[in-house]
């Protein structure tokens, strides 16, 4: 069955746009997570939908404008973030909620806006997904992990330490800007495979659920991705199976089971682990204390 | 040695309209170990970050290697180690990781890590004694051995000049002496040290210079207190602070017999 699937053009298309969404949006959302931004995408996701209308209102394709508007609304969530004053945290709302309505407002008065477009957008469309858009999809994605490789080292300096990044003359401003355009193009890619309301699910949860199971921050990322990746395929191939089933919800709901999988799993591994090192620790003292 | 590491002419910094360094001077020159003292409040934390460039200066200039902050490169002559430990998120870091980053300064973007890179890692782990924890998450470890962490991590990236603020406060007699040893090590390399310290405890014998810090201005700048009487009893609990009151008094009194 699944290998008839394969040879169907819609099921390749969407199975390479979740397989994309799934490693991206994990191993942006590690340095996300570690820098305690775990809302960002959400925030992100609320602006870009105000692009996709843009995009339907002046008749380009709505993945080119929701590119443009995330990246000047991750930007301006960086600005005020940077500013670190109380009245910040409010800045945010206005922002989320304008990006919101605003899309919602433009999308009615487009031409060619409806509804069911508007649902596709906010809860993911995988199987309208055309090859034009795999095509975007796969840039944007090649970007994010071109980004994450060349960057990765200096991005966990920042995301873990701020103060210290800049004591080593890191470009401190410029990787935070980075990180949150990369948020911003994560959001657009995952889009249309989760919809703009459950993008930051996939850029979370995967993370949450390795780092029950991992010690390090390379592992939790790797990790994280294949998370990902098993469940936004996983989800495709629920919704492949049951029309009835949405991908979007699927894949996020089989992503929280996940986590709460490994929640069971992690509380085994950490209780071996304080026994393992508690037996190390020992010796090590007793040479401490004869020095 | 006439290079100087720091020099700052006429410092000012405030918060909020709130003066907190109200024109300091202070160069420190290559090879010395210098204190900064002073009671919590005094400004000496602000002075540290102002002199790295971290807080900016509402008056007066600073120099790093006779470069100002903004416009300095050669960020590895200068290891850091900050207060405490800032693990940024709920993402877990081994204690490795978190020691590896010391070298970023002295790594290119494009080039993978190097044998150099990951053999400096290794000796800084071995100089605190944290070898056996190295693939253990910082967030699993004591407060005296995430401040290991940190001081391994400055290690790590082998500079000509060690930054530490407050790096024996809320420590156990084990890391403070541990402490001590490495930088005895790292002084007798010839490297520079300036730390702020609220009590000098085992690290006194190294210290060349201590400038005392009251209101955001110098108040002493010269020998280090000594401990004498009571105080220089061994297991002595420096629990009162003497060394910074002393100075209320002429300058004389850090070694002088009290009047």
């Amino acid at each position: 069955m699944i290998i008839e699937l394969l040879q169907e053009q819609l099921f390749q298309l969407a199975l390479v746009a979740a397989l994309l969404v799934g490693l991206c949006a994990p191993a942006v959302g590690t340095f996300i997570v570690q820098r305690r931004l775990a809302l960002l995408g959400d925030g992100i996701g609320h602006v870009a939908l105000t692009g996709v209308a843009l995009g339907f209102l002046t008749g380009t394709t709505p993945v080119l404008t929701a590119v443009i508007v995330s990246i000047i609304g991750a930007v301006a969530i960086e600005l005020v973030r940077a500013r670190g004053r109380t009245s910040g945290d409010v800045a945010l709302a206005l922002l989320f909620y304008g990006g919101i309505a605003g899309g919602v407002m433009l999308m009615a008065i487009a031409p060619g806006g409806s509804n069911a477009k508007l649902n596709s957008y906010l809860f993911g469309a995988i199987a309208s997904v055309t090859p034009e858009d795999i095509w975007v999809i796969a840039a944007l994605a090649v970007a994010v992990i071109g980004i994450v490789v060349v960057f990765g080292r200096e991005l966990f300096v920042l995301c873990q330490d701020e103060e210290m990044a800049r004591a080593s003359g890191l470009p401190v401003r410029f990787l935070s800007l980075l990180i949150a355009v990369t948020a911003a193009l994560t959001v657009v890619i995952a889009m249309r495979v989760v919809g703009l309301l459950l993008v930051s699910a996939l850029m979370v949860i995967p993370v949450a659920t390795s780092q029950q199971l991992t010690r390090g921050f390379r592992t939790t990322m790797g990790l994280a991705m294949l998370f990902g990746v098993l469940a936004s395929v996983g989800g495709l191939l629920a919704s492949t199976f049951s029309t009835k089933v949405p991908p979007g919800a699927a894949i996020v709901l089989l992503a929280l089971a996940g986590f709460v999988l490994a929640l069971g799993v992690g509380k085994f591994v950490r209780r071996g682990r304080t026994q393992e090192s508690s037996v190390t620790d020992r010796p090590q003292l007793r040479v401490e204390e004869v020095a | 040695m006439s290079e100087s590491a720091f020099s700052m002419t006429g410092g000012r910094v405030s918060f909020d309209g709130k003066p907190v360094l109200q024109g300091i001077d202070l160069t420190v020159s290559s090879g010395e170990v210098v204190a900064l003292l002073g009671a919590n409040g005094s400004g000496k934390s602000t002075l540290v970050r102002a002199l790295l460039g971290l807080t900016p200066l509402s008056g007066g200039r600073t120099l790093l290697y006779g470069v100002p902050p903004a416009k300095f490169r050669d960020w590895w002559r200068i290891g850091y180690v900050p207060q405490r430990l800032q693990v940024g998120g709920g993402v877990p870091a081994t204690v490795r990781e978190v020691v590896a980053s010391g070298r970023i300064a002295r790594q290119s973007r494009l080039r993978r890590t190097s044998t150099t890179d990951r053999s400096a890692v290794a000796q800084a782990l071995e100089a605190v004694r944290l070898t056996g924890r190295a693939n253990d998450p910082v967030q699993s470890l004591s407060g005296g051995q995430q401040q290991r962490v940190l001081i391994a991590r400055a290690l790590a990236g082998e500079p000509d000049t060690y930054v530490m603020d407050e790096p024996t406060a809320g420590v156990d007699a084990e890391t403070q002496q541990l402490l001590a040893d490495t930088l005895s090590g790292l002084v007798l390399s010839g490297k520079t040290v300036v730390l702020v310290a609220h009590e000098l405890g085992p690290l006194e014998p190294i210290i060349t210079r201590g400038v005392l810090i009251r209101e955001g201005r110098v108040v002493h700048d010269g020998p280090p207190p000594r401990p004498e009487g009571e105080c220089a009893r061994p297991g002595h609990d420096h629990q009162h602070a003497h060394a910074v009151e002393s100075v209320a008094g002429p300058l004389t009194g850090w070694q002088g017999e009290p009047r």
